[in-house]
């Protein structure tokens, strides 16, 4: 089985997010990277489908240079080849994004389909809910998004997206997409030998005209700070008769 | 400017958050509803909340949801109303048929937006990235705009219209069965995080798979459900199905108990729609406890007990 996962090089913020004095940018001088959480499972998941079905398996990504760190953790973790589509300036919109992310898997494919490729559902900084789709589309396969389980016999895949009332289950036949969501793995840690075999990875480059569509970032803007004189209602298990009477003046409890 | 509002449903039953869509659309123009599938029940509540004329859309196709069907309709149903924009709540549904949308148009689909200001040629909108924990001001140019709203970012209010009926039956290639919704798992009844009235969460605090324990009886005997932190799910302790934040459930409870986490902002985002907040926390100073409206410091696993033995004493 040929599996393909994007990922993408995000900060990793912690409980505030600072922006850039040009209002253009996350400030990342004293935050790390990471990808995006939901891709992290979905390494994960390229991995131990490989490892159950055989074949192999390629992690992609749109950025900077420095966007190799994403792709040689992904390969500490098990993936056998990585593919750095290189990107010239951070403004990538959606629709630019895909239709690079799709030439590169052509590229990459030289006519021999991956059967499965895995996208995050949505990227964790810019959330755009779109790429897997356009990239979908770009290549003509089946895509189905929010994806927290999948089976796979070789040939068909089902794959289980949940909603409030329960589960709701996709059967695809390869070659196909899925956008996963965090929870469809539980990612592994880098072995000692995964860390050596990154290091010496050989990240091939793709080159991809930008094509610019109609959305375009102007800044960014903090959101509202949560101001709350909390009530500190006491310390201890002292403080139970006071939850339990919140509770009551809560309607909660009657 | 003629605007159709995506009414997400499931089957015929309604996800409240489109009503929140509607109501953010109302000052782009004359809002229209398009029901895709034969649910023409669904349009006296659509007319409540703001629809002149309620479009039917209907092929056998649209029986149950489908992505790719739902958007070939949509499409077709946008160029015979005469539509300028489609404005569809930010929910799983309306975000994935609203991309599949922009890849049929080749038009750009600015996802869960909090605020749009329309114009003539290009609109402008807030949107939300990092799942809300960071706004970015965005500009739109297209002949067609696409655009969902954040979920909770406006409260649904009624402002009656119409809602007059206007069926469409459209072509569809079978080729979309594809991504049809193939079969479903029905979720165990009861209370679920996104329906129950009180969320019991626990976080790093709670210490062990073991804990959770407390916090289930706990929430047994308020009526809630009990939801989890990231760090709880990535130690294993709990299922990703009961993780709140960015990555897991948005959740909007009556109460919300967040018991041991610090409450860093991914976690922050997935409950910030809940009406109270009670931390219950040993730092004093941890991000949940500030911006909580309620607080309790010390150790959950002595505090959750304690509280259970009052319950039962009452």
């Amino acid at each position: 089985m040929k599996v393909l996962v994007l990922v993408k090089r995000v900060p990793a913020p912690g409980a505030k997010i600072n922006i850039t004095p040009d209002e253009q940018a996350v400030d990342t001088k004293n935050l790390g990277f990471a990808m995006s959480p939901h891709e992290e499972c979905g390494v994960e998941l390229a991995v131990q489908l490989v490892e159950a079905h055989g074949g192999e398996s390629t992690v992609m990504t749109l950025g900077g240079q420095e966007a190799e760190e994403q792709l040689r953790y992904a390969v500490s973790l098990g993936v056998d080849n990585a593919v750095l589509v290189q990107a010239d300036t951070d403004d990538w919109d959606p629709m630019a994004t895909a239709a690079a992310l799709a030439g590169a898997i052509t590229e990459a494919e030289a006519g021999e389909p991956f059967d499965l490729i895995i996208f995050g559902n949505e990227s964790a900084d810019s959330g755009g809910y779109q790429v897997g789709i356009r990239a979908a589309h770009a290549l003509g396969r089946p895509i189905v998004s929010g994806i927290k389980a999948i089976e796979t016999d070789g040939d068909q895949i089902r794959a289980r997206r949940q909603t409030v009332a329960g589960l709701e289950e996709y059967r695809l036949t390869m070659p196909a997409i899925v956008a996963v969501k965090e929870g469809i793995t539980l990612p592994r840690y880098p072995t000692m030998k995964g860390r050596l075999n990154a290091r010496k990875a050989d990240v091939k480059a793709s080159s991809q005209p930008h094509t610019p569509g109609g959305q375009k970032k102007i800044r960014l803007i903090p959101a509202p700070e949560t101001v709350s004189n909390t009530v500190v209602l006491g310390e201890g298990v002292e403080s139970a008769g006071k939850i339990v009477d919140l509770l009551v003046e809560l309607g909660v409890l009657t | 400017m003629k605007v159709l509002v995506l009414v997400d449903h499931d089957r015929g039953t309604l996800d409240e958050l489109t009503l929140q869509a509607f109501t953010a659309a109302r000052s782009l123009g004359t809002i229209e509803a398009a029901i895709l599938g034969d649910y023409e029940s669904l349009a006296p509540t659509v007319a409540e909340y703001g629809a002149a004329t309620a479009h039917v859309i209907t092929h056998p196709l649209l029986v149950d949801y489908g992505s790719e069907a739902w958007a070939d309709a949509l499409v077709q149903a946008m160029l015979i109303s005469g539509a300028q924009a489609i404005v569809a709540p930010g929910t799983d549904r309306g975000n994935e048929v609203l991309a599949h949308v922009g890849a049929l148009l080749n038009a750009p689909m600015v996802a869960n937006c909090v605020e749009i200001t329309a114009a003539d040629g290009d609109w402008s909108m807030i949107r939300t990235r990092w799942g809300g924990s960071l706004l970015e001001e965005t500009t739109l140019t297209a002949d067609r705009k696409l655009v969902t709203i954040t979920p909770h970012a406006v409260v649904a209010e009624p402002a009656p219209a119409a809602g007059t009926v206007q069926r469409i039956e459209v072509d569809l290639d079978d080729s979309v069965a594809r991504t049809i919704v193939a079969d479903r798992v029905q979720a165990e009844s009861g209370l679920t995080l996104q329906t129950a009235p009180v969320v019991v969460a626990g976080g790093r605090g709670v210490g062990s798979p073991e804990n959770f324990a407390a916090l289930d009886e706990l929430a047994g005997l308020i009526g809630g459900a009990v939801g989890c932190s990231r760090v709880v799910t990535n130690n294993g302790w709990r299922p990703h199905s009961d993780q709140v934040g960015q990555t897991g459930n948005r959740v909007a409870p009556d109460l919300y108990i967040a018991c041991g986490i610090s409450g860093a902002i991914q976690h922050w985002v997935g409950m910030m729609g809940s009406k109270r907040v009670l931390a219950i926390n040993t730092d004093r100073e941890a991000p949940m406890v500030t911006k909580a409206d309620y607080a309790v410091i010390g150790d959950v696993n002595e505090i959750i007990p304690a509280v259970i033995a009052a319950l039962k004493a009452r």
